[in-house]
């Protein structure tokens, strides 16, 4: 993939662009990875508490009884039902969510209606609590006043959004 | 009733959600709650046993990681391109954070930050996104409450900003799909559509700027 050629590129040109403008690159560099040192250590204490709860809300099967619940009100939709785990699931955890659409993806085919819209979510959408934990973790924030809701409304205009564009770009072709 | 007095009145369980402290124990209640009813309760035990390590592992990950790009980072400050690349993208940031408009060391690594993001590059986007964070904190933050600029900044790190969904190209190529990339013009619409909304909500449902 052409997509590769990014990183090398980034470090070579902020290199570069450092001995252009004769600033000590190398001390620089020094400085802010012992910087990076001190955010990784602050993440962990946050990490380790919000990842175990985050476990365990996936390891209940809320998730799946929650998909359970809804999954009658999306008969009237053209939101398809295949989707719906993978939508609940998206905001928790990122390597799950990836599970789940690989295999939507070999069950159904990629150009499906659905395997498209968990496309479209997929790139779409990010793992919300994750970034989440780790932000406010590393600077010591406790309190994220309206942070969840407001990422929680994103999430879910994400998944009806993508039922909602594929439906009118694709049609719902199987 | 007219928005400003839902703004006043927001309800008090609203408010907790946003702590979490609360959201901690929300969670792991209701997590005994279904794993009771489901008969998970063995896999829930477990993941409260084992998420933690989980995290440790992760945490390593991202050290390697915090470094190399916290010190590159550093090196593109101190050369001054930081500054370069928060110009182009000023028109844009300043809409949204309006009272960063005079702090250049934050929106440089909030432009950053996005630019990464942008590429697709998220192991490169965290530390600098925390990095954004510590500037942030120093600015605006009221102790351990997260200011209306964290708010926007942490919902626009939780949409995707992704120009290129690269990870979901590969697998839909490898699951054999026609065209791979055909759905990029509907990634684009909702990437775009769900982060207005995730900021519109930040913005405007932020309440108790001024107090402590």
């Amino acid at each position: 993939m052409s997509t590769d050629i990014i990183v090398p590129a980034i470090i070579a040109f902020v290199s570069g662009y450092c001995i252009y403008k004769k600033t000590d690159f190398f001390g620089a560099f020094l400085d802010g990875a012992k910087d990076g040192l001190y955010s990784a250590a602050s993440v962990l204490p946050a990490l380790c508490l919000l990842m175990t709860a985050v476990g365990m809300i996936r390891a209940s099967g809320a998730l799946d009884a929650l998909a359970s619940a809804i999954s009658p009100l999306l008969d009237k939709t053209v939101f398809p039902i295949k989707v719906l785990p993978l939508a609940l699931l998206r905001p928790f955890s990122g390597s799950g969510a990836l599970a789940y659409y690989k295999e939507l993806c070999g069950e159904l085919s990629p150009d499906s209606y659905p395997a498209r819209v968990a496309s479209v979510l997929m790139g779409g959408s990010e793992t919300t609590f994750y970034t989440i934990a780790v932000y406010y973790g590393a600077v010591g924030i406790k309190k994220t006043k309206n942070t969840v809701l407001a990422a929680l409304c994103a999430d879910f205009a994400a998944a009806v959004l993508s039922a909602a564009t594929v439906y009118f770009i694709f049609g719902t072709s199987k | 009733m007219s928005k400003s007095v839902i703004k006043e009145n927001m309800p008090y369980y609203l408010e907790s959600w946003c702590n979490l402290n609360y959201f901690f124990f929300l969670l792991v209640i209701f997590s005994i709650i279904f794993g009771a009813f489901e008969g998970n309760l063995p896999e829930v035990s477990r993941a409260a046993l084992e998420e933690s390590s989980h995290a440790v592992i992760l945490s390593l990950e991202l050290l390697g990681m915090l470094c190399f790009w916290g010190g590159l980072m550093e090196a593109a400050k101190r050369s001054g391109l930081t500054e370069k690349i928060c110009f182009a993208l000023l028109p844009v940031l300043g809409t949204i954070f309006p009272r960063l408009r005079k702090e250049k060391a934050a929106l440089g690594a909030i432009s950053m930050n996005i630019t990464a993001n942008m590429l697709g590059l998220g192991n490169a986007a965290t530390p600098l996104g925390i990095a954004a964070m510590k500037e942030l904190k120093s600015i605006s933050a009221r102790g351990c409450t997260a200011s209306k600029e964290m708010v926007c900044f942490v919902v626009m790190n939780t949409a995707s900003l992704q120009i290129l969904p690269t990870t979901v190209a590969i697998l839909r190529m490898e699951a054999g799909a026609n065209r791979p990339l055909d759905i990029l013009p509907a990634v684009w619409i909702v990437s775009l559509c769900s982060l207005f909304i995730g900021i519109c909500v930040a913005k405007f449902s932020y309440r108790g700027g001024a107090q402590k």
